[in-house]
């Protein structure tokens, strides 16, 4: 199997669906953001030029445009590249998309997609650094789909073009350099079915995205001077949710870390918690903890960024707290 | 002659500054993505000579020659850049969001449109509470593709609001520039002047490579702004410096060096063109040159002094003290 980094199973799986489905256009294309990586994207460009809409900075109209052009049949992604650029056109993506299908009592779809990355950067601050996942959840009508691994990019990406309901799928510059061994062929990922990234039996850590590699480097480095086994639970997509996967999981440990990039209060990580509660009470061995960003907006300065960073670190501490919690 | 010598020095003292920012970019002093100036230094200098410091001003993410025209301290700006503790914000914003709330700057949105609003807002205070201040607001042409910018405008011109926008169109390729015309890729009108004048808004095209034309113009509408009229549309037009063409910037052909006011061809290829044609620095150094307000000694001397000076304000920028990591929660509410 060829390795393949994030950025390159991606691009491969945007060429297919283009192959697949005519009516995928792409409102406009920037995949891969500021990264270097985003010149892996070059082979889907070159080939599908004319799927691609240059589009002016216009967020609002944008997304409201994917929402009619999803309606007039066209499988239409709107990528407005950083999720940051999100608010923006948000009235359009959870007032209006999330609420079509619902409002129409099932006769109008609208499978539009909104792309966008979203993740701390270094030095982005505050207003390029937003997580909107928790914004996103709170809209019921909205699948989301968060690929923390290269096939799960490729596959994910997939099911988001098959999908008949709006999507919203969020990579993360960090991730593009990510490395795996990918089939050329790529099969579709279902929806909500969460990947076990890693097992163990002392300790759940549910994580998303970017918290993915963190806690795994942190798995990786409680085995080695703790001796403990982390099990490494990525639920991929928050809609729909893989409760059952994180419940038995949280059910063999007993204990549970939910390390997620969205801000504490009302968080994925703070809806994560109280779900794994409300179904694992009576087997869990101490409350469940969470790694998120602080309530703080980011700061630009490195040694205020450190502080509000999500690190490998403050994963390990927080799975030390709970196995030390009686 | 004195005028167009202290002029020309504070145009260099912008383009070092801004090399400089790159440099210490590239030697990872700062992370994070940011945007330079050059090749817009004399609009900045021409408009801000022309507003008064108790008026507004709202920047954007291109806000570094804007802050140094209006006057904030570039050992403070550069410190901001590097996110140190003295900066203009205290390290909070970087390049993105460096604002100078005590020079009437109160704070840098770095998304597209997204202070054009808040010129309006703080324009309807001024406005309501009879203080006399006008707002500047500055934004690329980018902005004008953003529905924000539609709707501020018919706003402000039904209320009529104290505002100047001010729009840099650094898209424009110098022959066009000439002729007062463009071409968009992204905007659908003819001109951006054009976009306003349906809400009754008066509108007026500048070449933003040329001081005194910026400075007459905003001057006037100033004056007028004062008056009770208003608001206003100006669209200052340059052409991109071929270091920020890329999603980085970049020194491309190298640090500008003055013996390209005298021989453009002696400039690297990648900048030739625009160094013969747009360069601000170099379009009124060889109109001084002309008439004999300056000569190459004189000009050479004046480079060397502005390097110096901006070496010192890195100089005191990089000894300056990080914020505290205790800090972190400070100022998320009063
Ligand atoms: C709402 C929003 N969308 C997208 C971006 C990303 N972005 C940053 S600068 C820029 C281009 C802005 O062009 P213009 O307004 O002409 O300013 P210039 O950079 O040319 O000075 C874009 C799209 C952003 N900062 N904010
Ligand atoms: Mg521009």
């Amino acid at each position: 199997m060829p390795v393949k980094t994030y950025a390159e199973a991606l691009c491969q799986s945007l060429i297919d669906t283009c192959e697949a489905e005519p009516n995928l256009i792409f409102i406009p294309a920037a995949f891969g953001g500021l990264s270097p990586h985003a010149a892996s994207f070059r082979p889907f460009y070159a080939r599908y030029a004319d799927r691609i809409l240059g589009a002016p900075i216009a967020e609002i109209a944008l997304c409201g445009i994917g929402v009619g052009a999803a309606i007039g049949g066209l499988r239409p992604v709107i990528d407005v590249l950083s999720a940051s650029f999100l608010y923006q056109g948000i009235a359009q993506v959870v007032n209006e998309a999330a609420n079509v299908l619902y409002m129409t009592d099932g006769k109008t779809a609208c499978p539009v997609i909104f792309h966008a990355m979203q993740g701390v950067l270094p030095g982005e601050a505050a207003q390029h650094n937003r997580c909107l996942s928790a914004e996103l959840w709170n809209s019921p009508g909205l699948e989301i789909v968060l690929p923390a691994s290269p096939e799960d990019a490729a596959g994910l990406w997939k099911t988001a073009v098959a999908s008949p309901n709006p999507t919203v799928f969020m990579d993360h510059q960090l991730l593009m350099g990510l490395t795996q061994d990918v089939p050329d062929h790529v099969d579709p990922i279902p929806f909500g079915q969460a990947r076990i990234c890693r097992e163990g039996k002392d300790v759940t850590v549910v994580a998303t995205l970017a918290a993915v590699p963190r806690a795994l480097e942190a798995a990786e480095r409680l085995a080695r001077e703790d001796g403990v086994a982390v099990e490494v639970v990525d639920p991929r997509t928050l809609v729909p949710f893989d409760e059952e996967t994180v419940v038995q999981s949280v059910r063999k440990t007993g204990r549970a870390v939910v390390a997620d990039e969205t801000i504490r209060s009302c968080g994925v990580a703070a809806e994560i918690a109280a779900r794994i509660q409300e179904r694992c009470w009576g087997v869990l061995k101490a409350p469940v903890k969470r790694v998120t960003l602080p309530d703080v907006p980011i700061p630009f300065s490195r040694p205020q960024e450190a502080v509000v960073w999500l690190t490998p670190e403050k994963i390990a501490q927080a799975v030390r707290e709970v196995l030390a919690w009686r | 002659m004195e005028r167009v010598h202290e002029l020309l020095g504070r145009m260099l003292f912008m383009r070092r500054f801004e090399e400089r920012v790159i440099e210490l970019f590239e030697q990872e002093q700062f992370e994070g993505h940011y945007h330079v100036y050059n090749g817009q230094e004399a609009t900045a200098l021409g408009a801000m000579d022309a507003v008064p410091r108790d008026d507004y001003m709202y920047t954007t993410h291109r806000n570094h020659g804007h802050l140094l025209a209006r006057g904030a301290d570039p050992v403070a700006l550069m410190a901001e850049i590097l996110g140190k503790a003295n900066g203009l914000v205290g390290g909070r914003g970087g390049s993105y969001h460096a604002a100078w709330p005590e020079g009437n700057v109160p704070v840098t949105s770095a998304l597209v449109a997204g202070n054009i609003p808040q010129a309006a807002g703080t324009a309807l205070a001024a406005k309501r509470r009879g203080t006399g201040q006008v707002v500047v607001c500055w934004f690329g042409d980018g902005a004008v593709e953003e529905g924000a910018f539609y709707e501020t405008m018919n706003l402000s011109a039904l209320w009529k609001l104290p505002v100047l926008y001010l729009c840099e169109n650094n898209s424009v390729p110098a022959r066009y520039r000439a002729m007062g015309q463009y071409p968009s890729s992204t905007h659908a009108a003819p001109a951006l002047t054009e976009v306003v004048r349906p809400f009754g808004i008066e509108s007026h095209a500048v070449d933003g490579t040329d001081y005194d034309a910026v400075h007459d113009l905003v001057r006037q509408l100033m004056e007028r702004l004062h008056r009770g009229e208003g608001p206003f549309f100006i669209e200052a037009r340059t052409s991109r410096w071929p270091g920020s063409y890329g999603v980085w910037p970049q020194l491309t052909g190298g640090r500008f060096q003055i013996g390209w006011v005298f021989d453009p061809a002696s400039a690297p290829e990648v900048v030739r063109e625009w160094t013969t044609e747009s360069d601000p620095i170099v379009l009124l150094a060889r109109r001084a040159l002309e008439r004999g307000a300056i000569d190459r000694q004189g000009l050479e001397a004046l480079d060397r002094e502005q390097s110096t000076a901006v070496d010192r304000v890195v100089e005191a920028a990089l000894a300056a003290p990080d914020p505290r990591p205790e800090d972190t929660f400070r100022h998320v509410l009063r």
